[in-house]
């Protein structure tokens, strides 16, 4: 049994989180005060995920549209996936929430601004 | 707008960001519906905008969203209600006749007579000018917000070998921005023994990407003629001097400076408006009406918040008594009460409180860490008020209740007590 002290990000809040593990497998996740926290623990531990954010050029305007993955997607694809939006550009208008990537990591990459 | 460069409005709020936008929605809900926005940017929401990165809303609408996003629902909400605001907007003053003159390109000056005004400019980022740093002065050093904005909203990158000075939250959240689109962070030097930001944001921003955080270490030289070529950084000792034996030197192009945020008051200081010295912000009574009649602040023009949830809620309550004022007059008491901060405590909001009959929530920060926290709030010997927390940090704001029983009756000087137990 293995234990590993961590900070949730789930919140600005920021909590220590203790997870126990035994045969790769958690146990137990501690210090958490919501059900997110203990979300954090466990995909922390097994698998760990972020949301990403970044920016899509718009071509018809000329400045940047602010995106983000509708779903946390897997850490190590961050870096991977900077390529893919980058090889991005959109034409507005644009809606929040519109797809601008599907099938992202298991995720939709969304915009987050209005562009008319 | 009319022809003529006078024109009236119940309601005027200076600035349309998070702040403003909150205020206004929540004045025309309590029934003032002649409101004028007035925005210096291009659009509705102000540094939200730039702010790409997830995290706001949690509170507010109980998810995870951008800022543009959380900006949206607010301008949509001032859209709904068809509430007049002009962007574009520069404000050139406040008077305290609750005058508000300001400029744009197609009105030209103009005046508008209020009865009464909101204040919500928000903040701005020390400089490097205000921070003192030694050395030649290169291109490539950049507060961390500008830069946020070449990268978010214009889509620059204005560097690949990044220093950055301070590690409040934009810097650490430009610390992965930069790093996703191909910088390399080489590190975060903090001249405080602990860090400026959230703990989540250093686990998120700094330790995914490996970038080290060097706590009690600034930048001592800048290196670089028309470009920045380096800079050396030093440890500090426990009075902040540097120690020059532990000086190194790091080859880079950038520097990004996070290294706090100064609410912007040059209109409110004009307006002859008394400001708090720790602050920066108005001194304000519980309904966040300044000293000067009829004029609210709220947002990071009156404090700098952790949270933009935070934000709005301040604003509604300002946007809500300055209807109040407008449509009922004014509520100052005849003896109020001054909230003094001692021990620990560095600043509280309000500063007074006029009112009777009405819980107040006091705000404060800490001004070092305080492990085993006990507040206590004191008029004279007499206690009002204890709290005890496990541990308060500056980074974080507090607060508590005054419940309406406690105050009834109390007058002259409240003391907030913040120390270790056992102290």
């Amino acid at each position: 049994m293995e234990t590993k002290e961590l900070i949730c990000i789930g919140c600005p809040m920021g909590c220590n989180l203790t997870v126990t593990v035994e045969d790769g497998d958690v146990k137990s996740v501690t210090g958490n005060t919501c059900p997110r926290g203990a979300e954090y623990g466990k995909n922390e531990v097994l698998h760990p995920v972020r949301t990403l954010t970044s920016t899509v050029f718009v071509e018809n305007r000329g400045n940047m549209l602010p995106v983000r993955t509708d779903r946390a997607i897997p850490k190590e694809c961050l870096f991977e996936a900077m390529k893919r939006v980058n090889a991005v550009t959109v034409k507005a208008p644009v809606s929040i929430g519109d797809v601008i990537l599907s099938d992202f990591y298991g995720a939709n990459l969304i915009a987050t601004m209005n562009v008319l | 707008m009319t022809d003529t460069n006078v024109t009236k409005a119940r309601l005027v709020i200076v600035g349309g960001g998070p702040a403003g936008m909150a205020a206004a929605i929540a004045a025309y809900d309590a029934g003032v519906t002649d409101v004028l926005l007035l925005e210096r940017g291009n659009a509705l929401g102000g540094i939200l905008l730039q702010c790409i990165h997830n995290g706001f809303g949690l509170h507010r609408f109980g998810e995870e969203l951008s800022g543009p996003e959380y900006a949206a629902r607010y301008e949509a909400e001032v859209k709904k209600r068809n509430i007049p605001f002009l962007t574009d907007t520069m404000v050139l003053s406040v008077d305290p006749d609750r005058t508000v003159t300001a400029m744009n390109s197609t009105h030209g000056v103009f005046s508008v007579k209020a009865d009464a005004v909101v204040l919500a400019m928000g903040c701005r980022e020390r400089s490097r000018g205000a921070l003192s740093i030694p050395g030649k002065r290169p291109a490539g050093i950049y507060t961390a917000g500008t830069a946020q904005r070449y990268v978010n909203v214009q889509g620059y990158l204005p560097g690949k070998e990044v220093v950055i000075l301070g590690s409040g939250d934009i810097g650490l959240i430009m610390a992965r921005r930069m790093t996703l689109e191909g910088a390399h962070v080489k590190a975060v030097c903090e001249l405080m023994p602990y860090s400026g930001g959230l703990n989540r944001n250093i686990v998120q921003c700094l330790k995914d990407f490996d970038i080290p955080l060097m706590l009690s270490h600034t930048v001592s030289k800048i290196h670089g003629d028309t470009r920045l070529t380096g800079v050396s950084i030093a440890e500090v000792d426990e009075k902040l001097r540097v120690k020059p034996e532990t000086e190194q030197y790091i080859p880079c192009d950038t520097l990004l400076l996070s290294c706090g945020l100064l609410p912007e008051n040059e209109l409110t200081k004009e307006a002859g408006i008394p400001l708090d010295a720790i602050t920066g912000g108005a001194t304000v009574n519980e309904h966040r009406e300044t000293l000067t009649e009829g004029i609210f602040a709220c947002g990071n023009v009156l404090h700098v918040h952790d949270l933009v949830d935070f934000v709005s809620e301040e604003a509604e309550l300002a946007g809500k008594s300055a209807a109040d004022y407008i449509l009922r007059g004014a509520r100052k008491a005849a003896s109020p009460i001054t909230v003094k901060p001692a021990g620990k405590v560095r600043y509280t909001v309000p500063q007074r409180i006029d009112g009777e009959g009405e819980d107040v929530r006091l705000f404060f920060r800490v001004g070092a860490i305080v492990d085993n926290a006990v507040l206590t709030v004191k008029q004279g010997d007499t206690l009002l008020a204890t709290k005890k927390k496990r541990r308060m940090t500056p980074g974080e704001m507090e607060s508590f209740v005054l419940p309406a029983a406690k105050l009834a009756g109390v007058s002259g000087e409240l003391t907030v007590c913040v120390e270790s137990e056992g102290k």
